[in-house]
């Protein structure tokens, strides 16, 4: 019983979770505002963008690289694909597909870059970051479809809404949506070939390579799937924000490595579990939209998140040394 | 011994500028295990990496089971039941045991990965070999022999015919490798053939059947090793007689003043109460069993790791080290048994590695004055006949005996006058180490002062001066090189052990 309890509280996810329940307690005792339903309803949306990056840039942070191209990739996508509906009557749904594959292909040069070039997954992906950023400050400001609009079906992905007006009832199942996602990521890092090579790149790269595994083609594969989710998190982003604004997005990638970090992943590489990142990304989420309800402002988030991230990687390098030490004697 | 299942004949490969393998002829029998020896860059590797499809060869041919057969890459190699052992480990250090054991070829469940499947087959080989480790523990909780022993059964659960050991013993333990012998021997019963490359010379006396020796890429003979003498294999190895004669008289004369004391240090558990003191132009031995506490007790004095007391005085005078700096300001530098890791920048020139440690004696104006560093660099490597092509040479090109004589360089450059050699001769083959005992004498008799930790017995004897014995973190013994024998030095090693 004992152990277990020290094993509950040695793992980092569950740690994050006592840090996320706490900063509710604290915004519900001193924001009556964050009490109510609608500030839940609207942090939640303001979330969806954040968790789906996180979740695809887990895999790169696993193999110990990085994805620096998600954030202007986002808006780069959610741009050309809304473009795409307002001037050449592109119906929405064909928009999503093309957010999703416009993010892949980025992923894909990405991962061939990394792997094939073998150029520093930093270098890379910071290449791409500025490519996806530039494509973005071409196009115009593009509002997608609003709820309202022919068109604007999309958004009840993330929230249903029942009834109208003042009294109509909403339900974020977009959150639904996150938590299956997250769930079906864990899996597939955990029971399939493709996350366990994951794994195994960011631990020992050589080994795996002698193992006789196509690290190539896994280390490839896992920038696609970070493009991938780059390309649904344009989806989310769109159903969120009122404009899409060109030249933006540069930072909202920190944000979502930022709560890969605090959920968990091993700086170096290694180990990493998405559910952790689920968890990692609400307390940024938290941090970012929930503190100026108690007063403080935005600006606040930055500190503090860098604190928490600081806080959360020391957790990683103190394990590793328990571990090591352990060993030695 | 039963029939021969491989044969490589008339091996030829070059690399560009070097012949690294001449007509070089092998051959394995089922049933037996055949050692594979030569200094290091005798080709030994080389050609171990043309049979498991690494390298192409340029001429010859491999014939295996009777057939001709040319592998592309090590899967292939594995795939017809050849596999190899490398020296160093190829492990993934957060998957399990189970999932390292089995790693790029999973047992599926449609697209999952069917992990408990995995652990009990781990189980069912781990009872085949006797060893008794939880597959489902993760690899980096293990210690370096238990990887080692995940390792073979990796390359075992391949259903192989042919193993390849390259330098298993060079991490292991003596209780470890006992254990491994044990693991050879019963391969050997079930009829594979095995190749065991190793430097160990003892270890090839207990464990192999026949010896193949190469030298400078060719093949220079095979003998049956009941029927040979180590010191056949070494001539045969080296193509000079090598004599390895305990020293008999300490070449330091007892009047020699004392550049070092160390009194009542302690770091730890491995490092209880050690006193002991150096003087000018001595060797001075550290003799003991794995784990004794040796490298703590170098690692405490130079500052690398911390201590909770302890007094350290050199030259007479009371010095505070608190970090490697402050000991290699004091004069002491350490040479670490591990050098690619702690004692040079391998991707880094002869010249940058030689000046690492006084660098700011070579800037002039901000600025490092290259030609001074290079006269240095040059001056050492003729000193040292430290061997490389130019100065700008990468260190990671060097074989490991010419690695070890830029370590030294770059502490003799800094002017240290205590030098720590953590196994000094550890990877160096036997023509490189008698270079460095050579190098080891000259500087002592320079003036140097010398500790060498060893755990080689043939290494304490021939090159201490004095010895000093540690048991567990304890000084169980100081022995002058007169009185010092095997059976004495063994007795103080093991005294605290009930």
């Amino acid at each position: 019983m004992i152990k277990k309890k020290s094993k509950l509280l040695a793992d980092q996810r569950f740690i994050v979770l006592l840090v996320i329940l706490g900063l509710i307690i604290v915004y519900m005792i001193f924001s009556q505002e964050f009490r109510k339903y609608s500030s839940v309803l609207s942090m939640l949306d303001f979330s969806y963008y954040d968790v789906l990056m996180a979740v695809g840039v887990t895999f790169p942070l696993i193999t110990g690289g990085v994805d620096l191209s998600i954030g202007t990739g986002m808006v780069c996508y959610s741009l050309l694909a809304g473009t795409l509906v307002r001037n050449y009557n592109c119906p929405v749904i064909v928009a999503m597909l093309l957010c999703v594959i416009f993010g892949m292909c980025i992923g894909l040069l990405n991962g061939v870059l990394v792997s094939v070039m073998d150029l520093p997954p930093f270098l890379a992906t910071l290449c791409t970051c500025m490519i996806t950023r530039g494509i973005g400050s071409m196009m115009t400001a593009t509002p997608w479809p609003t709820l309202k609009q022919p068109g604007g079906w999309f958004h009840s992905i993330f929230k249903l809404t029942f009834g109208s007006g003042r009294s109509a009832t909403k339900l974020p199942i977009g959150f639904l949506w996150m938590i299956l996602i997250v769930l079906l990521m864990e899996f597939i890092l955990n029971h399939t070939k493709f996350g366990r090579y994951t794994i195994a790149i960011g631990s020992n790269k050589e080994a795996t390579l002698l193992s006789g595994i196509s690290v190539k083609k896994y280390h490839i594969a896992v920038y696609v799937v970070s493009g991938l989710f780059a390309g649904l998190a344009a989806i989310a982003y769109s159903a969120v924000v009122p404009t899409v604004q060109p030249g933006t997005g540069a930072g909202l990638e920190l944000d979502a490595i930022g709560g890969v970090f605090v959920g968990g992943v091993s700086a170096t590489g290694g180990y990493g579990s998405v559910i952790g990142t689920l968890l990692g990304v609400m307390v940024i989420v938290l941090l970012k939209t929930g503190l100026p309800y108690i007063g403080l402002q935005s600006n606040w988030q930055q500190i503090i998140t860098g604190f928490v991230l600081i806080g959360a990687v020391l957790i990683d390098i103190i394990k590793k040394r328990r571990a090591a030490s352990s060993r030695t004697s | 011994m039963g029939e021969v299942i491989l044969t490589m004949q008339d091996i030829d490969k070059s690399f560009p500028g070097v012949h690294a393998l001449d007509h070089v002829h092998f051959d394995v029998r089922r049933g037996e295990v055949h050692a594979l020896m030569g200094e290091n860059g005798a080709g030994k590797s080389t050609l171990m990496k043309v049979l498991t499809g690494i390298y192409t060869k340029d001429l010859g041919s491999i014939i295996y089971e009777g057939k001709e057969v040319e592998f592309h890459n090590t899967r292939e190699a594995q795939d017809a039941g050849i596999v190899i052992v490398h020296q160093e480990l190829n492990m993934v250090g957060d998957l399990t045991v189970a999932q390292n054991i089995f790693i790029g070829r999973e047992f599926m469940k449609g697209f999952r990965i069917d992990d408990r499947r995995m652990i009990e087959e781990s189980k069912k080989l781990f009872d085949e070999l006797h060893i008794d480790i939880d597959p489902s523990t993760k690899m980096s909780d293990l210690t370096v022999g238990k990887q080692q022993m995940c390792e073979i059964a990796k390359a075992i659960s391949h259903e192989c015919k042919v193993i390849i050991f390259d330098e298993p013993s060079a991490a292991l333990t003596e209780k470890e490798i006992e254990d491994l012998f044990v693991i050879i021997r019963d391969l050997r019963e079930k009829q594979l053939g095995i190749v065991y490359i190793s430097h160990r010379m003892d270890e090839i006396k207990v464990i192999t059947d026949r010896v193949t020796v190469m030298r400078d890429g060719t093949y220079v003979g095979t003998l049956i090793t009941k029927d040979c003498s180590k010191e056949d294999i070494i001539n045969m190895m080296v193509g000079r007689v090598i004599y390895e004669e305990p020293k008999t008289k300490s070449m330091c004369p007892p009047d020699a003043p004392v550049v070092l004391r160390v009194e009542h240090l302690n770091a730890g558990k491995m490092v209880q109460d050690v006193s002991f003191e150096l003087r000018r132009g001595e060797i001075l031995g550290f003799s003991g069993l794995m784990g004794a506490g040796r490298t703590e007790t170098a690692r405490a004095l130079f500052g690398a790791d911390p201590k909770q007391s302890g007094d350290i005085y050199i030259n007479g005078s009371k010095v505070e080290i608190n970090s490697p700096q402050d000991a290699v300001n004091a004069g002491i530098g350490y040479l670490s048994e591990d050098r690619k890791r702690y004692g040079l920048v391998v991707q880094k020139s002869v010249i940058q590695n030689s000046t690492m440690a006084c660098l700011e004696e070579y800037i002039s104006g901000g600025f490092i004055n290259k030609k001074k560093e290079r006269d240095v660099t040059e001056k050492y490597i003729a000193e040292l006949a430290t061997k490389t092509p130019s100065a700008e040479q990468l260190v990671v090109n060097l074989s490991g005996g010419n690695q070890q004589k830029v370590v030294i360089a770059k502490w003799l450059a800094k002017n240290c006058d205590i030098l720590i050699f953590d196994e000094p001769t550890r990877g160096i083959d036997v023509g490189a180490k008698n270079e460095i005992y050579k190098l080891m004498s000259s500087l002592a008799a320079q003036g140097k002062s010398i500790i060498m930790i060893s755990s080689e017995m043939t290494e304490i004897l021939r090159m201490s001066d004095r010895i000093v014995i540690m048991c567990e973190g304890k000084k169980t013994g100081e022995l002058g090189i007169e009185e010092a024998t095997q059976e004495l030095i063994m007795d103080k090693a093991t005294r605290n052990i009930a």
